[in-house]
């Protein structure tokens, strides 16, 4: 018994391939964050007045609020006047071709499998790469612009479609909403913005890949999706980050606006570094993501979380349109001495709204894994219904996992269904496996992969590919 | 080709197999029956590399110590154990498991492996073979089967690995008798000069469909009565009251009457 128990540990004990670091010229601002960081960062990005207002708001705000400790994390206190709020690559005067993209990002963003030459790439995925606090480039966008979607960098958002930015911007994730989200309204440096009009199926994957670089700093990225009436998006991030003793704090807000009759489908793949087996080091992921439905509209969160030291995050659908539908697929790994408290909040306004929501929560080594789930169902929400199903598996017997749902419930006619599970991964089935022939390697990656099948079925096909390697490369160790 | 010699299996304290011997040559089947606790699934157990057990004595396949290896091991060398209880594996497919199974032996054994289309054939064959339904592959393994469909898949897997050595622990049991009769029909196929078979069953009745060439009663760890098929016979008919508790020196030979 102990020593198949040892063996999960090893074979639990992944090893970090994103882990380099890029020597870039970067332009890093100093440490601290005053009144001044803000109006410094706002300047370096040439914005608008209404926008450095925006920003001093949710400073003021920011300063008066306090960190949320009702978490089942244990986090090592920040010292946010320790960070640095602003780094991006120094790069020349940007051009309007893939060509003049630095090389050494280039390299980089090649070393992480996702090349940015367009005679290279993955077809029909279009890549918003950003590095550190800025958008380094943008790919597919003239084919983008045919369909009329845009899809840009959220500083060049700003500048070439403000009309569009002013409307929505903090209209879901309101800049007072929680403590990470008011300091990433004050200091966020750059993100993805997606715009889709009237009627229109975007012809491709759209997708931001974030890379942290600089050591140090924050990354505040900001994410706006506009789905107009009767339109359809399929959008996806990535990420990583290098290898550092320091955890490094990101907090980025999303936002997701999907008006009647749209579609709107967020997935994530989050390996941002974990830090070592030790807990030295490791991405603190404090993210704040939320979409609001509209009549008849759909909103999808995928998400398979794989890395960072910390994560605290609940994409949610606000269900205000009659009709409306939320979902929220999750697959979540805590190994070594990760912790994750992640779920969603469903919020049913609208009649005959309807939310499931698939947790699948692996916990391993000395890994802390917590559902926390929020449905709520509001008076005006008749015939609203709600299924959610939370399975915890657990490798080893060092880690643990939590479901924690609320439930709160005011419209009589509403169906609220709640099932949850704990297994472990048996030796009985490890032994079948191995009696097939298969390593046990390969065996306790299939038997992983089974048990988030629910949903990988929801990730765009290579997406799927890609977390299911990931997913096994986390579990991959040495055995004996 | 298998030779068990002075086996014993212990879990703790407790010896569950107390000196086993058995020689199986080439194509040949040999059913092992015997009473409840006797060890016989643990027999099968030590065969395939089921860990947890504390073992001496020497068992070779093709004069390759199997003792020394791990499950996966032992299964590129061409042990197969169809499975009393077939493990539930939610969310993997039998297609995917079938094929990362079969190229798992192949790699191991530096044969190429083989394309999804041609698994496609050879899956389509065993699945004829044990007339499973033909949704079958894109159901996750064992997953919400029936007792007879995980019996009759453990048959099928057998058809899909091509063994040498096939171990069957109590692929009879739970099953009806149409059941029975199907899976008796795939392990019959399967029969062949260069696959050897042990079949562990309770009841003579498997033994009507599969005809063994020879039978050992295995009683409180060691084989104490081996014979022909029609030592099963006397079984069915006598229990194992002759050989419980048997001393084993004694001169009066139980089965005497059976075998005349």
């Amino acid at each position: 018994m102990s020593e198949s128990l040892r063996e999960i540990e090893e074979l639990t004990e992944a090893t970090y391939e994103y882990g380099f670091s890029t020597d870039l010229d970067t332009d890093i601002a100093p440490p601290g964050l005053t009144e001044d960081t803000v109006r410094l960062i706002s300047a370096k990005k040439d914005e608008p007045e209404w926008l450095l207002e925006w920003r001093l708001k949710a400073y003021e705000a920011w300063k008066t609020m306090e960190e949320p400790d009702w978490a089942k994390l244990q986090i090592q206190p920040i010292d946010y006047q320790a960070l640095s709020y602003w780094a991006a690559p120094k790069q020349k005067p940007v051009l309007d071709s893939l060509d003049d993209v630095d090389p050494d990002i280039r390299d980089m963003f090649d070393k992480l499998g996702i090349p940015l030459h367009e005679q290279k790439m993955l077809s029909n995925v279009a890549v918003d790469a950003i590095v550190d606090s800025v958008s380094v480039t943008t790919t597919f966008k003239e084919t983008l612009a045919e369909a009329g979607v845009i899809f840009c960098s959220f500083s060049e958002a700003v500048h070439d479609h403000p009309e569009i930015v002013r409307e929505h911007l903090g209209s879901v994730v309101p800049v007072r909403d929680n403590f990470f989200a008011a300091l990433n309204s004050a200091v966020f440096s750059d993100g993805s913005f997606c715009y889709i009009p009237k009627g229109v199926r975007c012809p491709m994957e759209l997708s931001t890949y974030f890379r942290i670089n600089s050591q140090n700093t924050g990354q505040f990225e900001r994410t706006l999706i506009i789905a107009e009436d009767d339109s359809h998006v399929s959008y996806l991030e990535g990420c990583t980050a290098p290898q550092r003793d320091e955890n490094q704090l990101h907090a980025a807000v999303v936002e997701l606006v999907a008006k009647d009759r749209s579609e709107i489908k967020y997935s994530t793949v989050q390996n941002w570094y974990p830090g070592d087996e030790n807990g030295v080091g490791g991405i603190y992921n404090f993210v704040t993501k939320r979409g609001r439905a509209h009549t008849d509209a759909k909103i999808s969160w995928t998400q398979v979380e794989t890395g960072s030291a910390i994560t605290w995050k609940y994409p949610s659908v606000i269900l205000q349109g009659d009709r409306s539908v939320g979902e929220f697929y999750s697959v979540a790994l805590s190994s070594k001495r990760q912790q994750a408290d992640t779920g969603t909040k469903m919020i049913h306004i609208g009649a005959d709204t309807t939310s499931s929501i698939i947790s699948k929560g692996i916990s391993a080594g000395h890994g802390q894994n917590t559902y926390r789930g929020l449905v709520k169902v509001m008076r005006s929400a008749e015939n609203a219904r709600n299924y959610t199903q939370c399975d915890s598996l657990l490798l080893g017997s060092d880690c643990g996992a939590h479901t924690i749902p609320y439930i709160e419930v005011k419209n009589p006619g509403a169906q609220v269904e709640h099932e949850a599970s704990t297994s472990t991964v048996g030796e009985d089935q490890l032994y079948y496996c191995r009696q097939r022939g298969m390593s046990e390697e390969d065996a306790m990656a299939m038997i992983v992969n089974g048990f988030c099948r629910d949903v990988f079925d929801e990730l765009p096909m290579e997406f799927a590919v890609e977390a299911q390697r990931l997913l096994s490369v986390s579990l991959e160790g040495s055995v004996g | 080709m298998l030779h068990v010699k002075d086996l014993t299996a212990a879990i703790g304290d407790k010896q569950i197999l107390k000196g086993l011997d058995l020689d199986v040559g080439a194509g040949e089947v040999h059913a092992i029956m015997g009473p409840n606790g006797s060890g016989k699934s643990t027999f099968a157990h030590t065969l395939a590399g089921r860990e947890g057990y504390e073992i001496t004595g020497t068992v070779t396949l093709d004069d390759a110590d199997l003792l020394e290896m791990e499950p996966e091991a032992r299964a590129a060398a061409g042990v197969f154990m169809g499975f009393q209880y077939p493990v539930e594996i939610p969310g993997v497919n039998n297609m995917y498991f079938l094929r990362t199974a079969l190229n798992s032996v192949r790699r191991t054994r530096g044969e190429t492996e083989v394309s999804a289309r041609e698994f496609l054939s050879t899956a389509q064959e065993a699945m004829d073979l044990v007339e499973m339904p033909k949704d079958f592959l894109h159901r996750a393994v064992n997953a919400g089967f029936s007792g007879g469909e995980k019996k009759r898949n453990e048959i099928l897997q057998m058809a899909v690995m091509q063994p040498r050595l096939a171990v069957l622990d109590e692929t009879d049991s739970g099953l009806d008798i149409d059941a029975l009769r199907i899976i008796a029909g795939g392990v019959n196929a399967l029969r062949g000069p260069e696959r050897s078979m042990i079949v562990i069953t309770h009841y003579q009745r498997l033994l009507d469909y599969i005809k063994p060439d020879f039978v050992h009663v295995l009683v409180d760890g060691r084989i104490v009565e081996s014979g022909d098929h029609t030592l099963a016979l006397h079984l069915e008919d006598h229990g194992y009251a002759d050989f419980v508790n048997h001393d084993l020196d004694a001169s009066g030979r139980p089965l005497s009457g059976a075998t005349s």
